[in-house]
Order: C-alpha cells, then sequence, then structure tokens
C-alpha cells in the first residue's frame, strides 16, 4: 500500500484533537419559552467528555482515517465467502431519497404504499430466484436469519406434535454463525464429516440422521466453494427422516440463475444481500439476511411481512408466526439496493453475474493449483480454497502470504477457513474484477511464491507500508484497552 | 463484437473464451456438471434488466408514493426518532473506503474502521457513564435482547423480570431471542417484588410512555435479589438526565438511530451495548481494541474475539458477525461533529420544545396530558376521538401525527417533538388537533 501521505500520520483521537471552546456545527436557537428543568437529582452531574473539534477537523480527521482502510472502491479484495462485488453507486443515491431515507418506520401504511410495493416486489424477486417463494426481509444480518429459519423449523415440528427434533447436523466446513445459531435456537449441534473430495460424506450424514433430526444446515457451494454433486440425495436423506434442510445462503452468487435451492429440495435458506445482492457491506454491517421458505412454512415467517391486495400494500403477521426479531420492518435502507440491484441487472443478467463469477474463480484455480495446493483440486464455483503446504513446510504460513499480499496493494483473501483445510486462504474474485486484474493477482501470488525461497522475511515482516505493521493481538486480549481514557486516568486500565 | 450487458461485470465475450481456454474447457456447461442436470440453469421470472435512467425513475416514482417527513412535519417517536443530521455526516458516510470496506480482520489495511469503531465506544461510554462499550448491535431492541442473555449468563439464571413500562416490542423480541433458551419471562410492575431466581431486571428509560424511570431505585431493587439490572436508554436524553453508570446499572443498551442516522423507515440502525468492566468478557459482539505493532506505533485491532462465533461456535455469547459498523461511523460522525456543548443543546432543545407542545396541548378542550413526572422526547395525549381518525385528518394538513396507543389507553396518542419541529409547526399541530376534537 502507497502511503498516501508522507511523514507520520497523524493517529490522536478526537478527544486528544479537542480545544475548549470550538464546535463543529451551529444549532438553532431556541424558538419556544422555556420551562423549568426537572429537579437537579434527575440530571446528569457530570458532562460527557465528547470532542470539542471544528467543522474542518472533522473533516480531516475521518478523510484521513478512510484512506487508511482497504475498499472494494479502492483494492482488489478477494476475500472467500464474503462476496466482494462492486456496490453500485446509484444504488446509494436511491437508498437516500427523501421518499426513502425520510420516511418513519411507525407511518400509517397508507402513507408509506411505495416503500411497501417495494418491500413486496422484493419479497418476490427473491422467492423467485431461490425456488422459496415464501420470504420475510426483516432478518438484520445472515445470522439473524439463520436463527429466524431455525425457529420457523422448531415451530413447525411443535404444530406437528413433535417435540423431539432437537439436533441440528452441519458439515465440518460450516461457517461459526451455524453452530452459534443453532445453540442459540436450543439445538444440539452434531457434525458430519466431509468425504476426501471434500463433500459432504453421504453415508456418516445417513448414519447421523433420525427421528431427533430438526434440520440440516448446509453452505451450497460450501466453502471449500464446491457445489455438493450429490445434493438430492442428502436432501432426500434429511427428509426421508422427517427432517427439513436449511441453505447457508452466503455462497448463493455462484446460483443466480444456475439452480434454484427449492428445486434441490431445501426447505429454508437466509440470503445475505450484502454480498450476493451489492449491498455494501460498511466496514462490518449493516447488512440484511431475508428468511426464505417453502409454502409448507410460509405461515410461520417473522412478522412482519408485506401483502397486496390489488393495488393496496400492507403490513400483516404470518398465521403462526414465530415472532418479531428486530425494532421495525428489516434494514430497510440496505433492501432499497438489493432491489435497485435486482432490477439493473435483470433476469439475463442474473446468470450472467454467477457464470461469470465461476469463471473468474476457475481462472485463479488453474493458475494457481500447481504452486500453491488447493483443497479438494476440481472445478470449482465462485471461490477456491488453496492450501499451501509446502510453502508452510518451508517456514512461511498463510498469514505470511496474506500479509505479503498487502504489500502489492490486494487485499488478503480469507485465512484459515474452512476449518478442515491445513492453511487454507479462501479466495473470491467474483464477477465485477477484470481479467487483468486476476491476471495481476496471480502474477503477484507467483513472485511471492519466489520470495519465499529467495527472502522469506519480506513475507515474515509484511505489511510494510501500511499505517501499522503486524499488531500485538495477544497484547490487546491481555490487557484489554477498549476507550478513550484522560492521561490522569490512565492507570485505571488494567 | 456484442457490447456487454451488464455495466457491472468487465469480462467480455473474448474475455470469458480466454478464460474457459485456461481453464480447460469448453463452455460454461462444463464447470457446472455437478448440478443436477434436470435443474440447471432455470427460467427467471423477473422482470427485465433496467437501464440507470429507468431504474432511477422507477424508484423515484415508489419513493414519491410515500409521504417523505421534512413535506410533512412528524410528530412519530416510539422507537425512532426525526433529528437534524448535520451535513458532514452525510459526507463522511459516503466515502468509499468506509462504505466498501469488510469487517476489519486485516487490521493493517482497516485502521479507519477500527479506529472509528474505539471513537465509538468511547463515546457510548462518556455518554452513559459506562466503563465498556462494544463496537456495536443490529439494533437497540435486539441489543436489549442480548443484555438479558448475558445475564442470564453471568448470574446462572432463568428468569427475566420485565417491567410494565418497557415498550411491548422490546419484550416480544427479548421472547424470540430467549424462547429456545429456556429462559421464563415475567412481567412486573414497579411496586411488585422480583422472582427469587431472576437474573435481571430488564428497564426502558425514558419507558414506552416517555417517562423517565428512576433507575437508581429500580438498579438498587434488582441488587437486593442478587440480579443485575438492564436498562435500555434514550441516548439523546442523555445531554441532560442522569446517565444509567450514575445510577449503578450493569447493562446498557440503546437505539443509536437518535444520533444522526437517517429514520429510513425503521433501518439499518445501530445497537448500542455497555456495562461494568467486570462483566466486559461476556459481551456479545464485536469489540475493539487499542495495541501496538512491530514499530511500537498505536493501532486497533478486533480484540476479546474467543467470545465470537468464528472461534467459539456453539459456544459463543452470540451468533451475532455482521453488525452495523457503517452506522456507528454515521453515529461517532455526528456526535464529533454535535460535540460536548451540542450534544447537551439537542437535548435541552427537545426537552423545551415537548414540553411546550405538552401544556399548549393539554389546554385543548377534549385532549388532557396522561405523563406524569419528568418525560423527554414524548408524552401521552388522551383524545376525544381515536388517534387514527385524528391522524387520517392531521394528514391533510400535512402533519404526520403521534403514535397511535389505543391499543394500551383509551384514545392514546403517544406525541414526539425533537429539535426539528419548529414552534411553527408544534402551534400548527395544536391548532388542527383543537379543530379536529371540535368536530362532532
Amino acid at each position: 500500500m502507497k502511503v498516501p501521505f508522507p511523514g507520520e500520520i497523524d493517529r490522536r483521537l478526537l478527544n486528544e484533537r479537542s480545544v475548549s471552546g470550538r464546535i463543529g456545527l451551529q444549532l438553532q436557537e431556541i424558538d419556544v419559552p422555556e420551562q423549568p428543568f426537572p429537579d437537579a437529582g434527575l440530571l446528569r452531574s457530570v458532562e460527557a467528555r465528547l470532542p470539542e473539534v471544528s467543522q474542518p477537523e472533522v473533516v480531516r480527521y475521518f478523510t484521513t482515517l478512510s484512506a487508511m482502510n482497504f475498499s472494494i472502491d479502492t483494492n482488489f479484495y478477494p476475500l472467500g465467502s464474503c462476496t466482494m462485488k462492486y456496490n453500485p453507486k446509484v444504488n446509494e443515491e436511491m437508498a437516500f431519497l427523501p421518499g426513502m431515507a425520510g420516511i418513519h418506520p411507525n407511518q400509517p401504511d397508507e402513507t408509506v404504499q411505495g416503500a411497501l410495493q417495494l418491500i413486496w416486489e422484493l419479497q418476490q424477486d427473491l422467492g423467485e430466484i431461490t425456488g422459496l417463494p415464501a420470504v420475510c426481509l426483516g432478518p438484520l444480518a445472515g445470522a439473524q436469519g439463520e436463527y429466524s429459519g431455525l425457529m420457523i423449523a422448531q415451530a413447525y415440528f411443535q404444530d406437528q406434535g413433535d417435540f423431539n427434533r432437537t439436533i441440528a447436523l452441519m458439515p465440518d466446513s460450516a461457517h461459526g454463525t451455524n453452530p452459534a445459531s443453532a445453540a442459540m435456537a436450543g439445538l444440539e449441534v452434531v457434525t458430519v464429516p466431509s468425504d476426501s473430495a471434500g463433500n459432504v460424506d453421504v453415508e456418516a450424514l445417513r448414519g447421523l440422521v433420525d427421528q431427533r433430526t430438526c434440520v440440516f444446515m448446509l453452505t451450497l457451494p460450501s466453502t471449500l466453494g464446491l457445489f455438493e454433486p450429490n445434493i438430492l440425495e442428502i436432501t432426500n436423506i434429511v427428509h426421508e427422516v422427517g427432517g427439513l434442510v436449511y441453505a447457508d445462503g452466503a455462497n448463493l452468487n455462484a446460483l443466480l440463475g444456475i439452480v434454484k435451492l427449492g428445486d434441490l429440495g431445501f426447505d429454508i435458506a437466509h440470503s445475505n444481500l450484502h454480498k450476493t445482492f451489492s449491498t455494501p457491506h460498511g466496514g462490518g454491517g449493516p447488512g440484511a439476511g431475508p428468511v426464505l421458505v417453502s409454502e409448507t412454512l410460509a405461515s410461520y415467517l417473522p412478522t412482519p411481512v408485506v401483502d397486496r391486495n390489488g393495488d393496496t400494500y400492507r403490513f400483516a403477521a404470518p398465521d403462526k408466526t414465530v415472532g418479531r426479531v428486530n425494532g421495525f420492518h428489516g434494514s430497510f435502507g440496505v433492501l432499497v439496493r438489493a432491489y435497485a440491484y435486482i432490477r439493473a441487472v435483470g433476469a439475463e443478467g442474473m446468470r450472467e453475474v454467477s457464470e461469470n463469477a465461476i469463471i473468474n474463480a476457475n481462472y485463479i484455480r488453474t493458475a494457481l493449483a500447481e504452486e500453491f495446493g488447493i483443497a479438494a483440486d476440481r472445478v470449482c464455483m465462485h471461490e477456491c480454497v488453496l492450501s499451501p503446504q509446502a510453502q508452510k513446510a518451508k517456514g512461511v504460513s498463510a498469514l505470511d502470504i496474506s500479509k505479503r499480499l498487502i504489500d502489492y496493494g490486494i487485499h488478503p483473501p480469507t485465512m484459515y477457513f474452512p476449518l478442515i483445510v491445513p492453511e487454507a486462504l479462501m479466495v473470491e474474485p467474483t464477477e465485477t474484477e477484470t481479467k487483468d486484474t486476476l491476471d495481476r493477482f496471480i502474477a503477484v501470488m507467483r513472485q511471492i511464491n519466489k520470495e519465499i525461497d529467495s527472502d522469506p522475511d519480506l513475507l515474515h515482516d509484511a505489511p510494510h507500508d501500511t499505517p501499522n505493521t503486524r499488531l500485538d493481538e495477544a497484547n490487546a486480549a491481555r490487557h484489554p484497552y477498549l476507550r478513550w481514557q484522560p492521561d490522569d486516568d490512565l492507570t485505571a486500565v488494567d | 463484437m456484442p457490447t456487454n450487458i451488464s455495466p457491472y461485470i468487465p469480462n467480455t465475450q473474448d474475455d470469458r473464451e480466454l478464460m474457459l481456454a485456461a481453464i480447460g474447457v469448453s463452455c460454461i456447461d462444463d464447470l457446472v456438471l455437478d448440478i443436477p442436470e434436470a435443474h440447471r440453469f432455470p427460467k427467471l421470472d423477473i422482470r427485465p434488466a433496467l437501464s440507470e435512467f429507468d431504474l432511477t425513475a422507477e424508484i423515484g416514482a415508489l419513493a414519491s408514493r410515500n409521504a417523505a417527513l421534512g413535506e410533512y412535519a412528524c410528530f412519530l417517536g416510539a422507537g425512532a426518532y426525526r433529528h437534524y443530521i448535520p451535513s458532514v455526516v452525510k459526507s463522511v458516510v459516503a466515502r468509499g473506503e468506509f462504505l466498501t470496506s469488510y469487517t476489519p480482520y486485516q487490521p493493517e489495511v482497516a485502521q479507519g474502521t477500527l479506529q472509528v469503531g474505539f471513537e465509538f465506544q468511547s463515546m457510548i461510554c462518556e455518554i452513559t457513564g459506562m466503563e465498556v462499550a462494544n463496537a456495536g448491535m443490529y439494533d437497540g431492541p435486539t441489543a436489549f435482547a442480548e443484555g438479558a442473555l448475558m445475564a442470564c449468563r453471568i448470574t446462572r439464571r432463568q428468569t427475566v423480570a420485565v417491567l410494565d413500562t418497557v415498550e411491548p416490542r422490546n419484550a416480544q423480541i427479548l421472547d424470540a431471542y430467549a424462547r429456545h433458551q429456556g429462559i421464563e419471562i415475567v412481567v412486573i410492575g414497579h411496586g411488585d417484588d422480583l422472582p427469587d431466581d431472576a437474573a435481571c431486571l430488564m428497564i426502558q428509560s425514558p419507558n414506552q410512555f416517555g417517562v423517565i424511570e428512576d433507575m437508581e431505585a429500580l438498579a438498587d431493587k434488582a441488587h437486593a435479589s442478587g440480579a443485575l439490572s438492564v436498562a435500555s436508554i434514550n441516548p439523546t436524553s442523555l445531554g441532560m438526565f442522569r446517565t444509567p453508570g450514575e445510577c449503578d446499572v450493569d447493562i446498557v443498551t440503546a437505539e443509536g438511530q437518535a444520533l444522526g442516522v437517517p429514520l429510513s423507515f425503521g433501518g439499518p440502525y445501530v445497537g448500542l451495548f455497555a456495562c461494568k468492566d467486570i462483566h466486559k468478557r461476556q459481551m456479545p459482539g464485536r469489540i475493539i481494541g487499542r495495541t501496538t505493532d512491530t514499530k511500537g506505533r498505536v493501532g486497533y485491532v478486533l480484540t476479546l474475539q474467543t467470545r465470537e462465533q468464528h472461534i467459539r461456535r456453539e459456544r459463543a455469547t452470540s451468533n451475532i458477525c455482521t453488525s452495523t459498523a457503517l452506522i456507528g461511523l454515521l453515529m461517532t460522525t455526528y456526535l464529533a461533529v454535535i460535540g460536548r456543548a451540542g450534544f447537551k443543546k439537542v437535548a435541552e432543545l427537545c426537552y423545551h420544545k415537548a414540553h411546550y407542545a405538552a401544556i399548549e396541548i393539554d389546554k385543548l378542550p377534549g385532549y388532557s396530558v396522561k405523563t406524569d413526572g419528568p418525560f423527554f422526547h414524548e408524552f401521552m395525549v388522551e383524545c376525544p376521538k381515536p388517534p387514527a381518525e385524528i391522524n387520517r385528518a392531521l394528514i391533510d394538513s400535512k402533519i404526520i401525527g403521534g403514535h397511535d396507543m389505543s391499543d394500551r389507553s383509551n384514545n392514546g396518542m403517544l406525541i414526539c417533538v425533537t429539535e426539528v419541529n419548529t414552534r411553527a409547526e408544534i402551534d400548527a399541530l395544536v391548532y388542527a388537533l383543537s379543530e379536529i376534537g371540535a368536530v362532532r
């Protein structure tokens, strides 16, 4: 990374720049008769030590901070499982229209018909794309979509008088949110092993399912970037014992117009709109994790969903709803962006998205397989997982390779995930990158591979030109320093 | 050579063919052979692509069918509040370096996001008077529910007592979060004792009627039963009112929307989460810590990650992963801009204007203000007619009226006034209410 500033970057916090008397905003004068304050006992006794900084200082501070980030707008960002694709600018403009950003969640339905129509249309489109026609857009991120889906499964079985479905099965390659959501839903987590080809071990699955199986949670394509060749058999095995099949839709970017989850036998899914449907990640959210289900499960969806009656739209609670999972109706601003994306891409374009994502990933896989090794080396979908074990034997880890990529202006892939792959580097280029960018990435990886032999410390000490070199994470956890403190209070930090 | 069909996808037909050849296949079909043939390449029944021009026209038309605030005077609150958002906030949040980055797993190239998160945690501690805060939750109500789960983990108790003045929506989300963990939820009044085995007392201040609760007495009451206190607070009110930290509350949550975040029909917002230092290792969500690099320079990292799902899996403190970092940036920028004096002044403006409105409405025949005691942002009014009917009539005067509370109070309307409501707007509301109330 080329540091955009000569010399040392001023890293002082806002409070370390604060000067008594400065203001960043002129507030309006009071235009009503002042009312008496309540008793002093009800009022705060110490002012909040917020900064006193002028407006130009605020702008320069945050702009300088922003320049210390890698982002899609500035860098190739092949972070596996995160689908760091281009976030169209027009979507931002649409989300900030006064008629979208300036409406209150408690407004009567008749005053927000445009917003309700947008939600309804998006429900329809996502249902069509995934083949799971009943949709609630409420969940605020993937993990909340998962939890909603698991609540739906439990409510369904309880409705059937079946109270023994206490197990959530999932492959050993599952995202961490899957077991965490299952635990939150009171389910016991049982892990299904993968076979040597990186697929779900079908025989092992057969041995693990029984009358206690509530759901099998499966990411498709898997976190190895592979499509399960036995998917129909897998969903059938779970259905034969009366269980439901859940699709973690984190990797849906591989499947648009390629195959529908509903056609494969999935009963429940979530989709991360901040991945597949191009809404920006914002450095860790906001996202949106709509939950999608088959007709059979429609009446259990969280509340609210939007119904249409002629030309009128209204919020409604499904008959047997599992209830409310967040404050209002979901991440509406994110929904507007996803809607704009789907309308700009259209039916034909959906397949283009996934085809190019698949081609780009396989192009990288083919180019790097020999030097870096690939977990389960066969045709992949939208991402591939490198496994640089030969490099590890020379004393260079996946972490070192990742950090060296930063020196070349490339964001590292997802490291050490999935857990079943030694030294995993999960690379997801997405469809929005040029062949030139992929070629440069491949060339840089090969260059790094040479550096391992010629000058391994280049990797061990990387990154070199960033505002910070490697940071001491162990010390950060041992001695948590979690907030600004005035100098004379520093002894209070443990 | 045909042009591409999508402006978002750079690969041309030539690029694709070159790449397919390099991969060693002849066409895309060869890359999807694992997909059951019968289900491959389904037809999608969604509408064809729009040009950007047509897209903006279509979404603009949808937006124009919504009654946007600004064009309408708004007196709605009940969990989301309209405040002035300075231009600087909108400008900072539009920066692509913040907007289009991921969760800061690689700290050397995410110091912008991380330092902002550290500022965010620091500011939450300052405004709430608490010792530690995390880097944000989905929204206020989910943070409140996570606060209850955290109290259950700390006390190893399984009963949650909820005060009956807590907004019902918050209680519903708590139910959804606690349902499958064997946690019992008991609703109690101010005069009731806590159940013996209560993990915590859930407090909301200002409560669902806008009234400031005596958090200190409530926290003491919880502590006397060996329980923790969990309070959902309104951060704007803390420009004036006593902080939960001063009241010895153990876990504090809040909806951060009022601090610089657009209403946006209910989201995305940001949940604030703070607690006493001794409980920090039981917190859910991301936490950012300060440390040093190999050259001894200060920098920031995600820390205490062994609490989290990507490490601890089914034993994590929460399943939360993607949260609301960008909305945290909005809030941080807002508090930086309004600063120490502005934070106080916004609260005072809201206080004076809401009280002025309450006094004027209480004078109207047929209307009476029911809120008794100190209130902030909003107050309850008993109306002469059903609030839905009044609100329909107010629309004609370009006014969006208060929140309909007739499900919990006879003809009850919760009227919210903030610093963006001018005296002219308040006077227009009072006039319209008197006219509507007078019509038989």
